[in-house]
């Protein structure tokens, strides 16, 4: 395929030509182009459709700013949308596909959109889809959606990888054109840190695009001398392909890596994107500016772009998007571009300038005090109509033009911590306010500097005033000669008069009108004004866009744009994917898991797991046979209640409590007593919350007077150390106590049931008495096992049976439950997992996370007289609220169905029998159900209302959501040995 | 954010976890007549500066020190940052 639109010279390499298609038409660029420059290249100016009404668009830009020309990058899993052909690296093989149009880009059905576009004004989505409410989610919004899309995702898991790193410097310095390179020149000789990050994929900037020489050099040769210097030393990281996306707090910026977007695929090992957060001392913003255009009606045709792009993809990328190009300028910048252009052989039809004192030009017509007012050509452009100095109409056939409205510094990430730009006049734009932010300084166009020695010289002396902070001197370092125009502009946002619509933000389709009527109808502040239009959304952030829609709303303000204001700026910069920000933590690896000590051996049992908090915990152990896990599940129940089984429960936490005043620590923490509670012993604490809400509940032992093993649920096993260091730290700092964690240190198995004494006896060295008497009911102790291994011994019970917890140094863990489980054989032992667990607990009437929910008071459970009265315990107080002590509370029950077939479900609600199932008769709800083997019968835990007065009282127990409504017995919560005998034998 | 930790240098705020006004550090006496509307004050009424604030801060992928960090809630800037243990101390919580 021929490169019709092919100029010469320029940075691309001829000798690696590229091959590409888009929509499906293969093209060839070269390597160094980008999607954008081959497709002008190539003839191709229509790249897309626009958002709202499918307007015919083409490549307005040529860099990140882009509007228009986002397109759909590879096929299948990698299938990339809305991104930027400007930005795109060509590379050989790419796919690319334009967007929202259908059933192709010449011809898009939607485009009916246009036709009907005075009921797509500004605020259409308000006015015209309020009624009736219930078609918005089903009728409305999938229609909008479709029609106003953007790029599809292609719904498969993207196959690569991305990752994420720290660094740290002096300075960072963000872009590369004149002001960078001469920072980090002036920077990198002195010394400092540096980082240089540069969006392209070459350093240089704006002196890639530009023919002006540096001395003798080329712009791009000067850089790449520049480079390779910074290359040379140790201290300078060069970072291309990186975007420096936000400013954060402390010096903190955020910015991506594209690693591999340049590459068919990233290469073995390598990730696609980084994100790289970067810790700067100081930093430097030499981020260039943006140029924006000028509106007037049929201003968003195919051909019609920035001027200064059209210069940069002359210059840079030997490509035009016509042999016939017309300018449209308010300022010098304009002549420029026709210049450069022209001096590439293309032929200026025309140089239109407002300005009734344009300078004059011998190698094209300018038209001063003219104005394009109009255009023509449905799919690219074809002519323009020019209204010339003394009125009359002029029709000027050409296929491009270029819009010169002036520069805007790119001052956003200045703003990103709510700094606020101010307005030049001599430049016609926001800058950055000075001496607002220490850490970043503004140098270069991005500070307003336009020309090319100012962008040199400021580069240079900001370089040296940030780094005398750090007390490191540098000097300016010798800069070429480089030109200095003054930039001369008179300020033109857009042509009046036009009856038709003028685009102001070429992305969302908001036009001039639309801006005036959101101005009409009340809508003043620019905040405002950008929701209620859409103005500046999406992925280009109005970058060019912004300005001129400020311009308007000053003009119906009768203010000026500084007093109107600009929206407040915040990040990204460009577009992130979110890929990047998940970086590694996807799918199995979105947070750390945790296995038990067990885990292991219970894989080798067939165990199915389950997640609890981080952790993996076998749920259940399912035998030969078993084919549903209920089966498994009441067979291990009732093995624990008629023999012997065992479960880990490592994942509880576990906090050393050591120190004099340890006792009257956890006599703080707990609402119930521990300062009596003899060594050897262990109790169970419930712990409140300041508000007298239950926060978790467990056991404390006491090894030594000033020794105790602290247990917490797994769930709150963080929170609670979290809160106790709050207390020790905060509350009682003059308390001699000290704490750690010790979750990690120790493998811990509940041994329960009728034989769980035999069984261990069988491995506690015999120097341990472990008898009824020697060893009774929460007893607790540091002991040896399997002959001299040290453990740790607790006689409590979740199962009300007898039972032990026993621990030992997490490495051993795997061991222990092998041998428990060999020496357990004669007695028939089995695994339990946290299903039976569960059923255990709710048959004994334990309270868990179901029930100590956070809405749940000591009263509730049935521990309103554990709360001791005689003590400073954290709730102790605020649980005296009237509120907490009503009669009338929740009190949690047990209940049985009437019906012993009948299921019980977590999550019902309770109701009197004879009043309608309704929230106002709502008496309590169901916290915890389970199948009792025990019972024979489903069984659950509940809150009720005045549940402890209500024994025996038949109530229905009522689940719409499940179709359940079914009579209940109110019971005691304790279903099974309510005496507590069986623990103590 | 950085928080420049009076034991550790300079972290990312990352490494800790926030709870809020350093007052929770002021709890009342419970013994006193007017404890329950003191304890009510206490948990429940908080100021709200645009400002400087004094707050708590855990340092919990860290060193489990508790810190009383003065931030700008205007601007983040810290200007001030010690051992709640210390201030808890100075405010008389250790008597």
């Amino acid at each position: 395929m021929s490169q019709k639109s092919r100029l010469d010279g320029g940075l691309i390499d001829r000798s690696r030509p590229l091959s590409f298609s888009f929509d499906g038409k293969n093209y060839t660029g070269y390597a160094g182009d980008t999607l954008a420059s081959a497709l002008l290249a190539n003839d191709v100016r229509l790249m897309g459709r626009s958002f709202k009404y499918h307007r015919p668009r083409g490549v307005f830009s040529a860099g990140s700013e882009e509007p228009n020309a986002l397109v759909e990058l590879r096929s299948s899993a990698r299938r990339e949308p809305n991104t930027r052909a400007t930005v795109a690296e060509l590379f050989d093989g790419l796919e690319a596909s334009s967007q929202n149009r259908f059933p192709s880009l010449r011809f898009d059905a939607l485009a009916f959109n246009d036709a009907f576009s005075s009921f797509l004004s500004a605020g259409f989505y308000y006015k015209t889809f309020m009624w009736p409410a219930a078609f918005w989610e089903k009728l409305y919004e999938p229609a909008i959606r479709r029609a106003a899309g953007l790029g599809r995702l292609y719904g498969k898991e993207d196959p690569d990888n991305y990752d994420k790193g720290f660094l740290h410097c002096d300075l960072l310095i963000i872009g590369s054109g004149p002001s960078g390179l001469a920072t980090a020149l002036t920077a990198g000789r002195a010394g400092a840190e540096v980082i240089l990050a540069e969006e392209d994929f070459i350093f240089g900037g704006r002196l890639l695009a530009e023919r002006n020489l540096l001395s003798e050099q080329d712009g791009s040769e000067w850089a790449a001398t520049v480079i390779s210097e910074l290359q040379s030393l140790a201290n300078v990281r060069l970072l291309s392909r990186t975007t420096v996306f936000g400013q954060y707090d402390h010096g903190i910026f955020g910015a991506v890596e594209r690693v591999s977007d340049h590459l068919p695929e990233p290469i073995s090992h390598k990730p696609r994107q980084v994100l790289w957060r970067i810790y700067a001392k100081r930093a430097l913003l030499t981020a260039g500016a943006t140029e924006r255009p000028i509106a007037f009606e049929n201003n968003d045709r195919p051909g019609i772009m920035l001027a200064g792009a059209m210069r940069a993809y002359a210059n840079r990328w030997a490509a035009t998007a016509s042999q016939d190009i017309a300018i449209f300028t308010n300022n010098d910048d304009g002549h420029r571009t026709a210049r450069d252009l022209s001096a590439q052989g293309v032929n200026i039809v025309a140089l239109v300038d407002c300005r009734i004192d344009a300078p004059p030009s011998t190698e094209f017509e300018v038209l001063s005090g003219a104005q394009v007012v109009n255009s023509r050509g449905r799919l690219g452009l074809k002519s323009i109509q020019v209204q010339l100095r003394d009125g009359s109409m002029k029709e000027l056939a050409c296929g491009a033009l270029g819009l010169a409205g002036g520069w805007n510094p790119n001052v956003h990430l200045t703003c990103h911590k709510r700094g606020r730009p101010i307005w030049n006049d001599k430049i016609s734009a926001f800058v950055p306010a000075t001496d607002t932010d220490p850490l970043l300084r503004a140098a270069g166009a991005a500070a307003g500097i336009l020309s090319t020695h100012g962008a040199l010289l400021s580069g240079a002396g900001k370089a040296i005033e940030a780094l005398k902070e750090l007390d490191i001197s540098a000097r300016t370092p010798i800069l070429p000669k480089a030109e200095d125009a003054p930039v001369n502009i008179a300020p033109f946002w857009y042509v009046k008069g036009g009856k038709g619509r003028a685009w102001l933000d070429l992305q969302n389709d908001v036009t001039v009108k639309d801006i005036k009527l959101a101005h009409q109808e009340g809508f003043k502040s620019v905040e405002h004004v950008k929701r209620y239009t859409t103005l500046g959304m999406a992925t280009d952030q109005g970058k060019t866009a912004n300005i001129g829609a400020l311009a308007v709303l000053a003009e119906m303000e009768g203010k000026t744009i500084p007093d109107v204001g600009t929206t407040i700026f915040r990040p990204p910069y460009t577009p992130v994917s979110i890929g990047a920000f998940a970086g590694g933590s996807r799918g199995k690896e979105f947070r750390p898991y945790r296995l038990t000590p067990s885990h292991k051996w219970a894989e080798e049992q067939g165990a199915v797991f389950v997640e609890a908090g981080n952790w993996l915990r076998a749920q259940w152990f399912p035998i030969e046979g078993e084919s549903h896990w209920r089966q498994s599940v009441d067979r291990e129940v009732i093995a624990v209640r008629k023999s012997v089984g065992i479960c880990d429960v490592t994942t509880l936490g576990k906090i050393d409590v050591q120190g004099a005043d340890a006792a009257e620590f956890l006599n703080h923490i707990y609402c119930n007593g521990f300062a009596k509670l003899p060594v050897g012993k262990t109790r169970y604490g419930l712990m409140l919350r300041e508000d007298g809400f239950a926060m978790d509940d467990g056991t404390a032992a006491r090894l030594a007077e000033d020794h105790f093993i602290v247990t917490t649920t797994t769930a709150n096993a963080v929170p609670v150390f979290r809160h106790m260091e709050f207390c020790r730290q905060c509350l009682w700092p003059g308390l001699d106590v000290q704490l750690i964690s010790t979750t990690e240190a120790w493998a811990q198995f509940a041994v329960a049931g009728p034989n769980a004494r035999d069984l261990l006896q069988k491995i506690v060295d015999p120097t341990h008495d472990i008898s009824n008497e020697g060893f009774p009911y929460m007893a607790c102790g540091e002991i040896t096992i399997c002959g001299c291994l040290r453990a740790r011994l607790f006689r409590i019970s979740f199962s009300g049976e007898l039972a032990y917890e026993i621990a030992v140094p997490t490495r051993y863990g795997d061991a222990l439950i092998r041998r428990l489980m060999e020496a357990g054989k004669e007695f028939d032992v089995v695994p339990y997992g946290t299903e039976a667990l569960g059923v255990l607990r709710i048959e004994k009437g334990h309270s868990a996370g179901n029930e100590l929910n956070g809405q749940s008071t000591a009263a509730m459970l049935g521990m309103g007289r554990m709360v001791s009265q005689k003590k400073d315990s954290i709730g102790r107080v605020l649980t005296g609220r009237p509120h907490l002590l009503r009669e009338d509370d929740y009190r949690l029950v047990g209940l049985k169905p009437v019906n012993a077939g009948d299921p019980i479900l977590s999550g019902a609600h309770l109701m009197n029998v004879g009043e309608i199932a309704n929230a106002a008769n709502d008496q309590g709800w169901v916290t915890s159900a389970a199948y009792s083997p025990h019972i024979g019968a489903s069984i659950a835990l509940a809150f009720l209302k005045k549940g402890d007065q209500r024994l025996g009282e038949v109530i229905r127990i009522v689940s719409p959501i499940d179709n359940l409504e079914i009579e209940g017995e109110v019971t005691s919560p304790h279903f099974i040995d309510p005496e507590g005998e069986r623990l103590r034998v | 954010m950085i928080i420049n930790h009076p034991l550790l240098g300079p972290r990312d705020a990352q490494e800790f976890v926030y709870l809020g006004d350093a007052s929770l550090i002021d709890r009342p006496d419970a013994s006193g007549e007017t404890a329950l509307d003191d304890f009510h004050d206490y948990l429940y009424l908080r100021d709200n500066p645009a400002g400087s604030h004094k707050e708590l801060w855990f340092h919990e992928q860290g060193d489990r020190s508790w810190l009383v960090v003065t931030r700008d809630t205007r601007t983040h800037e810290i200007t001030h940052v010690e051992l709640a243990f210390e201030y808890a101390k100075r405010r008389g919580r250790d008597k």
